[in-house]
């Protein structure tokens, strides 16, 4: 199978692209795991130290991640 | 983060060429260059970390090498595609940059089989920033022999010229590579934030637990 | 003085080991010996006799890789290493006399090995033995360091070689070239930069390595 010099150039900058959309997905799953497992630890705390500290806390990191997801 | 990937895309249509698959240079060197500047980061790093002993040092010589093969992996690809583009076959020995970075892939490669054969520790840290030495001490002694391998491995008749670059050939390959550099830094930095954040919840949740 | 001192005693215990276990050199002889006969079969006739030098250097290596991989147990199984690691010594001795010991096996392997090379195979000049030395230091150098490396780890002896092997490539072409090219010297000259690099690099590094 012969490929035109076109398609080989097109194939190269698709090649790259693939990579860091790949790239990019596998830094999305990571940051879902990563929220869920502080989610985890929030719950975790809260049970340890009791009701009155822990929702304030809980309250933040949720409103910083939304923050976070509404800008990028 | 966006605006790297945009730049890299912009590249292509600004490109004077000649001859159509003169445009996968644009990419396949800056890619090639940002390896070798990862691989030199990562080297930097496991220096300090054997200096000063600091263990942040490890993660950030780690993930710079990390970020240095993927690029090398992508440079023998497009490299690939580039010779199947110019001579017509997907691979040949007489591209020196590509043998190089097939000899330095094994090398990053075996990296990362040192650091899953060992313990977390310290000791794990020192030997992979040892490690990462050997590696950029590696790239200049590799292209020597590479070059003094020409003399006896079966001379071909590919050759590829450096390019004598026009100016606004040049000018397009420096926006490529700044590009691709800015690509690679912001994902050196994704990435570094999150193995801290998964080492950071880990040491949470044993300190909770 | 009390450097060498340590490093000639290194040197002593390990090849004292070896000559009362007596081991390793022969089993480390008989494998190069067969090597090079399994590559006689796997030469096809019309390959030229230049790809002969070619196997020899493969040999050399893989000889000095696996061969000698029993060169870093004894001190595990008896914690050795450990011990001298807490000895008043400078820990890059325990490296150099490791290497120096490692090389004296691999020369007296090759002192079997390169003339039944000569034998089954091609002639060797001054060049190419020059070339054979150099490269078995630096090797050897390689090697000591990264077997530390490797020690503490779980696959110990399949990550030998992946470790040694990219950096063993340089070391080959030195070899062949001095072996097969007109222009020998050149190559030995690069075998002589590789050595001064990567041998300065184990010895300074070896601390670090094997520190807890």
């Amino acid at each position: 199978m012969s490929w035109s010099q076109e398609e080989l150039v097109a194939a190269t900058y698709a090649v790259v692209f693939v990579f860091v959309l790949v790239y990019v997905a596998i830094i999305a799953a990571k940051l879902v795991r990563l929220q869920r497992e502080t989610a985890e630890l929030v719950e975790l705390a809260r049970a340890r130290s009791g009701s009155d500290r822990a929702p304030d806390y809980a309250a933040s990191v949720s409103g910083a991640h939304e923050g976070e997801t509404g800008a990028s | 983060m966006g605006l790297a990937l945009v730049l890299a895309l912009i590249v292509a249509p600004e490109d004077a060429d000649q001859g159509i698959s003169q445009r996968i240079f644009y990419i396949h060197v800056p890619i090639a260059l940002t390896a070798y500047f990862c691989f030199g980061l990562g080297a930097v790093k496991a220096l300090l970390l054997l200096w000063r002993g600091n263990e942040r040092y490890d993660l950030e010589s780690y993930v710079a090498i990390h970020q240095g093969t993927i690029f090398g992996a992508l440079t023998l690809i497009t490299g690939a595609i580039w010779a199947k583009a110019s001579w017509g076959v997907w691979w040949t020995w007489s591209s020196n940059q590509l043998v190089l970075f097939l000899v330095l892939f094994l090398f990053y490669c075996a990296y990362f089989m040192l650091r899953f054969s060992l313990e977390d520790g310290p000791r794990r840290a020192r030997s992979s920033a040892v490690y990462a030495l050997f590696g950029v001490a590696l790239i200049p002694v590799s292209f020597l022999a590479i070059r003094l391998a020409e003399d006896f491995i079966h001379p071909t008749v590919f050759t590829r010229e450096g390019p004598q670059m026009s100016g606004s050939m040049f000018a397009t390959f420096a926006i490529a590579w700044v590009a691709v550099t800015l690509l690679a830094y912001v994902l050196y930095r994704v990435e570094l934030a999150g193995k801290r954040l998964d080492a950071d919840l880990r040491e949470l949740r044993e300190a909770l637990q | 003085m009390t450097y060498l001192a340590d490093v000639a005693a290194l040197t002593r215990k390990d090849l004292r080991i070896e000559l009362r276990g007596r081991d390793t050199l022969p089993a480390m002889l008989l494998f190069v010996l067969s090597t090079l006969v399994v590559f006689h079969f796997a030469i096809p006739d019309g390959a030229g006799d230049d790809a002969a030098y070619g196997l020899l250097w493969v040999a050399i290596v893989f000889t000095a890789l696996l061969g000698l991989a029993r060169a870093w147990v004894p001190e595990q199984e008896h914690g050795v290493l450990d011990g001298l690691i807490l000895a008043p010594c400078d820990r890059s001795a325990i490296w150099l006399g490791k290497t120096i010991a490692t090389l004296a096996f691999l020369l007296a392997a090759q002192a079997v090995a390169l003339p039944a090379f000569v034998l089954f195979f091609e002639p060797l000049d001054a060049t190419a033995l020059a070339g054979v030395l150099l490269a078995d230091i630096g090797i050897c150098a390689v090697r000591s360091l990264m077997s530390a490396m490797a020690a503490a780890a779980r696959a110990r002896e399949v990550l030998l070689p992946l470790l040694v092997l990219p950096l063993a490539i340089p070391l080959i072409v030195g070899g062949v070239g001095a072996a097969v090219s007109a222009d020998g010297e050149r190559f030995l000259l690069f075998l002589l930069l590789y050595d001064a690099v990567f041998a300065v690099l184990s010895w300074a590094s070896f601390e670090y390595v094997v520190t807890e």
